[in-house]
């Protein structure tokens, strides 16, 4: 079959590989018909993130048919399914309290030492992100064997638009979680820099659960034009002083919540950030930090931290003393996607939420490597890449 | 002139604090301050064994994790480095075991037996490698399963060069034993041992 593959940093190409087999008994075969590319898997493309292998097929939002299933699936052949990022046996203590994303059982445990090693605790597997998390191959292919298929992933009803679902995969509920995680209470202001598509689908989940005001900060126009269209006021820091005008636009008290969907690629020439580069670039497992330290100091006191962005390694220059003096909460983590699949897919179908808006290219999988190269280079207009394969 | 002496005053005032590092530390063996394992403990002095364990909480029942540790044929299936093990009569189990390229077979004596709660197994005499295993069952609390904690104590073959060789060579006995216990977790909690290899028995 035809896949996109890792071949070394800003070096991917689609190439053909052996078609994925049912290996365990719960596992099936889906036939990929829309996948997409994930601000996440321009880490991956930076190389930002440790333990990818040159050939790994790469990609973690897909859906497609069921044209395979093992003996204890409980998919059926030509069920149309979306399949979440997140790996998940539903048996383990984690799953059982519904924090899907720390599943013990979903990773190899040969490629648990890693994290374990890193992070104190083996991360769970998750599709086409690295042997940390399994070494799973991802779903920018035509077919991707999915474990624990009775657990993740979500039935769609016949003739639902794939590009509707597609989303639930990954960026919806983690913009969902990213909001859930705010603690949103009646007449907030939620703060959200990054308004990619997980700030920007974090735009949508704050205002659905009663933010007053919602302010997105980034530097790119056409995606802040995106923010203000969802309902958002709009902070451009190529502009505008971030901390003052947070301040000037919540009477002086700093936004209630903030939202981090940045992640450990900041951009931005603040001293700190052309410091936290040179060690990221110089290989010293250094995140760039810049958008999550300027997060923390804008955040009213007493107010709330939500870190959906991605971060791998480590962040100094931190400032711990704004977080303790202020008694600032943080919430974070991978997304728990199958916590809210059947809520979000029910918000979707009724068009409660639109999830179409930010598709800004589509493209045939052939052609993924183009895709990965404009998202990256040109991120003003390539806001979300659809791939088919 | 500098002072002959500063040297040697300077040697005298580092032995002695060594020297003092040293008692400091052998009380602090003799008078545990705290309820950790003592397999944890930083300073490890286990005449000449090594000592390691492992525990995980599994969400099932203490009768079927004890039959798995207990029957031959369960142990196969998540033991991956063992390649045979055998029980014969008088509680003689025999393990096969291939270590960095070679075989090598231990006979071990099943010492304890306590249905769903203890099973320990002793190296006989003239074994190939000197050991005793052992694995305890408790409840964990507020439902979430039983806790498993396996450990084992050995005499490193080629002793510490062997050790380091080991661990280096990804052949590490602790490493392994951690796996296994997780493959067993896997096993137990979902039906099957998660694997992103892409070919399997189906």
């Amino acid at each position: 079959m035809r896949a996109l593959t890792w071949q070394g940093k800003h070096d991917v190409r689609v190439e053909t590989v052996p078609d994925p087999q049912i290996v365990n008994p719960r596992d099936a075969i889906v036939e990929v018909t829309a996948t997409a590319i994930c601000g996440s898997d321009l880490h991956l493309y930076d190389a930002v993130i440790p333990g990818l292998r040159a050939g790994d097929v790469l990609g973690h939002e897909f859906m497609g048919r069921v044209v395979e299933t093992g003996p204890d699936s409980t998919l059926r052949k030509g069920d149309k399914v979306v399949v979440p990022f997140t790996i998940s046996c539903g048996a383990c203590f984690f799953c059982r309290q519904a924090q899907f994303s720390a599943c013990d059982n979903s990773n190899p445990v040969e490629s648990q030492e890693a994290s374990e090693l890193l992070y104190g605790h083996a991360m769970s597997g998750l599709f086409g992100y690295s042997h940390m998390t399994g070494g799973y191959p991802g779903g920018q292919a035509r077919y991707v064997r999915v474990p624990f298929s009775d657990v993740g992933p979500i039935i769609i009803p016949d003739g639902v638009p794939d590009e509707k679902v597609l989303f639930l995969s990954d960026i919806l509920p983690t913009g969902w979680m990213a909001a859930e995680n705010a603690q949103i209470q009646s007449g907030d202001t939620v703060a959200i820099w990054g308004c990619g598509p997980v700030g920007l689908f974090a735009v949508q989940s704050a205002l659905l659960m009663g933010a007053e005001q919602v302010i997105a900060i980034d530097h790119y126009p056409h995606r802040l034009q995106l923010a203000r269209r969802l309902g958002a006021r709009t902070i451009d820091f190529r502009h505008s002083h971030v901390l003052e005008a947070l301040l000037e636009m919540t009477g002086g008290l700093g936004p209630d919540a903030v939202i981090d969907a940045v992640g450990m690629e900041s951009h931005g020439f603040a001293p700190d950030n052309l410091l936290d580069a040179m060690k990221q670039k110089a290989g010293m497992g250094a995140d760039r930090a810049h958008a999550l330290r300027m997060a923390l100091t804008a955040v009213r006191k007493g107010g709330r931290v939500s870190i959906p962005g991605v971060y791998g390694g480590m962040a100094d220059k931190f400032p711990l003393g704004a977080l303790m003096q202020k008694g600032l909460q943080i919430r974070t983590g991978q997304t728990h996607v199958q916590k809210y699949s059947q809520d979000l897919l029910k918000r979707v179908l009724n068009d409660e939420i639109d999830t179409t808006f930010l598709i800004s290219h589509r493209l045939p999988l052939e052609d993924a490597a183009k895709g990965y190269r404009n998202f990256h280079g040109n991120q003003n207009e390539w806001t979300k890449v659809v791939l088919t394969p | 002139m500098r002072s002959p002496g500063l040297p040697a005053l300077a040697g005298v005032f580092a032995v002695s604090l060594a020297a003092g590092v040293i008692v400091q530390i052998g009380a602090r063996d003799r008078h545990r301050s705290d309820d950790a394992p003592g397999r944890t403990a930083r300073r490890r002095d286990f005449g000449g064994y090594r000592v390691e364990g492992r525990t995980v909480t599994i969400n099932a029942p203490r009768s079927d994790i004890y039959e798995h540790w207990r029957r031959p044929e369960k142990l196969m299936r998540f033991l991956a480095e063992v390649t045979r093990v055998e029980e014969r009569p008088d509680g003689i189990f025999l393990w096969v075991l291939s270590a960095s390229g070679d075989k090598l077979e231990i006979e071990t004596k099943l010492v304890e037996d306590r249905p769903d709660e203890l099973l320990a197994w002793r190296s006989t005499e003239g074994a190939e490698m000197d050991l005793e295993a052992k694995v305890q069952l408790r409840d964990a609390p507020a439902g979430r399963g039983t806790e498993v904690e396996a450990h084992i104590a050995y005499r490193p073959r080629r002793g510490i060069i062997g050790q380091w060789a080991g661990t280096l060579g990804g052949t590490d006995p602790v490493k392994r034993g951690r796996q296994e216990l997780k493959r067993l977790k896997m096993l137990l909690e979902t039906g099957e041992m998660a694997t992103a290899a892409a070919r399997g028995n189906f």
